[in-house]
């Protein structure tokens, strides 16, 4: 095949070089803003649903939510298409329009790979009534158990968190702060309490027992 | 290199990489083998034996399968291929699923042995490669440890043994027990050093007596079977290593003892990380991997994942191994460092 | 161009890559998505069919622009026309099935550095006419999609006792975890190669037998 490539009689000169680099990058770029514009609202539908679920699944009797942002002095609320950061967190809404919970995100190392942890969070009660693991590449059959597991999911219904969240071996919890770890991963579930401590630390001291209410009309 | 005279060379040939071939130095692992797993039948009953068959009859009949007829007779005489199965059944906890054990010897031969040429030509310890294999693949049931039943209970075999290939484990709830790693790791409660010395804990089938292990070590260093400078290389470095911590905080780390005579470090410093197939063949390139293989236990059981951590500090060491090798090749005399005249 | 294309037959560039010329078991090209996303069979067949799109669009513009592309620039336009078929990929996949896409992602924008689909162009899609060479991306790409199932399919049934997340032995099964990790891959892949190569040595030996009988009857 080494005698196929075609002989160039004469260098061509470098503006048709550049030219011809010049066009192919501005089709391609055409295509991509085309491709990018036609598939944009159905991926950003796709990502607030799934944050929308997972807000429901940690919070009970929570049908509405909207996004709030703490500014450093108090939480205001942000529209819906507004990008998270770390300072965001989640309020969870009844179908009345009352305020029910937060929902707060975490993310920290696990056994593996970097663990997100979404848990809800009744700041009148001083509980965690919901945790749901967003992310996590734990080993299957042991770690991902953490998700996986009912039982251990189940831990974190009715959690209190004062003065923390501790793990404790499978079948001697005992307290309201305590949580069943799962046998063979405790390494990832003391992971997932140490986010969700982490997380409840930073926002504590944040977190109005009532949040702002609701602003937008119900969907 | 190759033209060297060999009437010069003060050692015994240290470039060639002895393979064990002989089947009198199988016998004398077999022989040196012998108190230890005996040990393990008192105390774990039918079960032990019984996962030790089925580790063995894996490693034998993939041999078998995978030799070409017309060698089959001398690869198999030399009992290798059962040497291996017997060496990672006693790796295996006593309430493994019989298939599992199978599974191991199996790919212990295959993937550790046979697929690198043979006896002689693989970078990995066999067994530690079948145990590596089963961890990662069966991490609940080769986690799962019993309590020791006697020998007034020898017929007691587990219902996890009986497991129908391919199916789990069932749950065993009253007969789990942590082993003394694990308790270590887990609860920081260390388990009496006396109890460890005699094997009276739980743990894989063969670990568990330090003594015996300790007697067929030196039954073997006696046979000079062994490289005595890997056993205790290791010992020193990890004794070394963890009575630092040791002294760091008592509470949290373990003493130099209980790291020598805890969980795998005997059986695997005196049967495993001595295989003259996969460690250095110089005595300097020994050491140097005694001391890595020490280390590396002490750095996984205390600070890694994993409540042991001898399998992956041999393999680990297992894999340095052809470097050590070329580091510490010995200078021929007469010539520079780069070997010409 | 200088060679003749007349006497290559569109049928068989298209079969050289599902067997003769596989990709991945005689190529041995494009591992990293191969070890990298074949845990489940569907993942596999998801980045089996993006590199697909991505080959038989890519071979199909380079093999028509051909004459206007320079060669000294031919790489970098190589490299966009097929960085922007699998920037589409990447838009399509998210839109319509996230979930796939959670799961490859970062490999799908990764298709970009497959050397099988760059390998391709250079080799074959810049020198033939535009049949052929969607012919070839075509075989290249089934190949490449039939090993990333074989793959996936067996460290699927190993590793979950599924195949296409449909339970094949009951919930009994004892899943060999190690399949789904990255080493399952590895070794997976290198029994498959054992295998592959095995069975070509005895079709070799096979048709030297033939052969030799043949000489004898004649």
């Amino acid at each position: 095949m080494s005698s196929g490539l075609p002989i160039m009689e004469k260098e061509p000169s470098s503006t048709t070089l550049v030219a011809a680099l010049a066009i192919a990058g501005f089709l391609s770029g055409i295509i991509i803003i085309g491709v990018y514009l036609a598939t944009f609202d159905t991926i950003a539908e796709n990502k607030a649903r799934e944050l929308r679920e997972a807000v429901f699944r940690v919070l009970p009797n929570v049908t509405r939510m909207q996004k709030l942002r703490y500014d450093g002095s108090e939480l205001v609320v942000l529209p819906d298409n507004a990008k998270d950061d770390e300072e965001t967190i989640y309020g969870g809404y009844n179908d009345a329009g009352e305020f029910v919970g937060y929902a707060i995100v975490n993310a920290g190392p696990g056994f593996q790979d970097t663990v997100r942890v979404i848990y809800g969070y009744r700041p009148a009660e001083r509980k965690v009534v919901g945790m749901w693991i967003l992310e996590s590449r734990e080993t299957p059959g042991l770690g991902d158990k953490i998700y996986k597991d009912a039982a251990f999911v189940a831990n974190f219904d009715n959690l209190g968190v004062d003065p923390e969240i501790v793990a404790v071996k499978k079948g001697t919890k005992s307290r309201a702060n305590e949580i069943d770890a799962i046998t063979g991963a405790t390494i990832s579930s003391k992971a997932v309490v140490r986010i969700m401590n982490e997380a409840h630390k930073k926002w504590d001291a944040r977190l109005p027992v009532t949040a702002p209410a609701l602003q937008q009309a119900a969907e | 290199m190759s033209k060297q005279d060999p009437k010069l060379l003060l050692q015994p040939a240290p470039l060639l990489r002895q393979g064990m071939t002989t089947p009198a130095a199988m016998r004398d692992v077999w022989l040196a083998l012998l108190p230890a797993t005996a040990a393990a039948l008192w105390y774990f009953g039918l079960a032990a034996l019984l996962v030790l068959v089925a580790s063995i009859a894996g490693s034998v009949l993939t041999e078998w399968a995978f030799t070409p007829k017309e060698r089959r007779a001398i690869t198999l005489r030399d009992n290798s291929a059962a040497l291996t199965g017997l060496l990672l059944g006693l790796t295996l906890p006593p309430a493994l699923p019989l298939w599992m054990a199978f599974v191991g010897g199996a790919v212990a031969i295959g993937i550790g042995k046979l697929i690198w040429g043979g006896l002689g030509a693989n970078i990995f310890n066999p067994a530690l490669v079948g145990r590596a294999f089963l961890l990662a693949t069966f991490p609940i049931a080769m986690t799962s440890w019993t309590v020791q039943q006697g020998p007034a209970e020898f017929f007691t075999v587990h219902a996890s043994n009986l497991t129908a290939p391919f199916m789990q484990a069932p749950v065993m709830d009253t007969l789990s027990a942590a082993t003394p790693l694990g308790q270590m790791k887990f609860e920081q409660s260390a388990t009496p050093l006396w109890d460890l010395l005699i094997g009276n804990t739980a743990g894989s089938i063969g670990e568990t007596s330090a003594l015996l292990l300790l007697l067929g070590g030196i039954y073997l260093f006696l046979r000079r079977d062994l490289d005595w400078r890997i056993p205790v290389g290791i010992f020193a470095s990890a004794a070394l290593f963890s009575a630092i911590l040791y002294g760091v905080d008592a509470e949290r780390y373990p003493s130099a003892l209980f790291t020598l005579l805890s969980g795998g470090m005997l059986l695997g410093a005196l049967f495993m990380a001595t295989d003259p197939v996969t460690s250095p063949v110089t005595p300097k390139g020994a050491w140097v991997f005694a001391i890595g293989v020490g280390f590396l236990v002490v750095l996984i059981r205390v600070f890694g994942g994993f409540p042991e951590g001898m399998m992956y500090a041999i393999l680990l060491m297992n894999a340095a191994t052809p470097l050590i090798d070329r580091w510490t090749q010995p200078r021929v005399f007469g010539r520079n460092k780069g070997g010409s005249a | 161009m200088a060679i003749s294309s007349k006497k290559m037959n569109p049928y068989d560039e298209m079969m050289k890559g599902l067997w003769r010329d596989n990709p991945v078991f005689v190529q041995v090209l494009g591992m990293c998505p191969m070890l990298a996303v074949t845990n489940s069979a569907i993942n596999a067949i998801a980045m089996g069919l993006a590199t697909f799109f991505v080959l038989v669009g890519s071979s199909f513009l380079v093999s028509s622009l051909k004459r206007w592309i320079p060669k000294q620039v031919r790489i970098s336009v190589y490299i966009v026309i097929i960085a922007t078929f699998v920037t589409v990929v990447d838009y399509v996949l998210l839109a319509t099935v996230p979930a796939i896409h959670k799961e490859l992602g970062a490999f799908i924008p990764l298709i970009v550095a497959n050397c099988l689909i760059l390998g391709r162009q250079e080799a074959f899609a810049s020198r033939y006419p535009v049949k052929l060479a969607v012919m070839d991306a075509i075989g290249m790409a089934t190949g490449f999609l039939l090993a990333m199932f074989a793959l996936g399919s067996v460290r699927e049934i190993l590793g979950e006792g599924k195949l296409f997340g449909v339970s094949l032995f009951g919930d009994n099964f004892e899943p060999w975890v190690i399949m789904i990790l990255p080493p399952g891959g590895f070794i997976t892949l290198g029994l498959l190669l054992l295998l592959f190569n095995w069975v070509g040595e005895r079709k070799q030996a096979f048709i030297a037998q033939v052969a030799e009988a043949e000489r004898g009857k004649a």
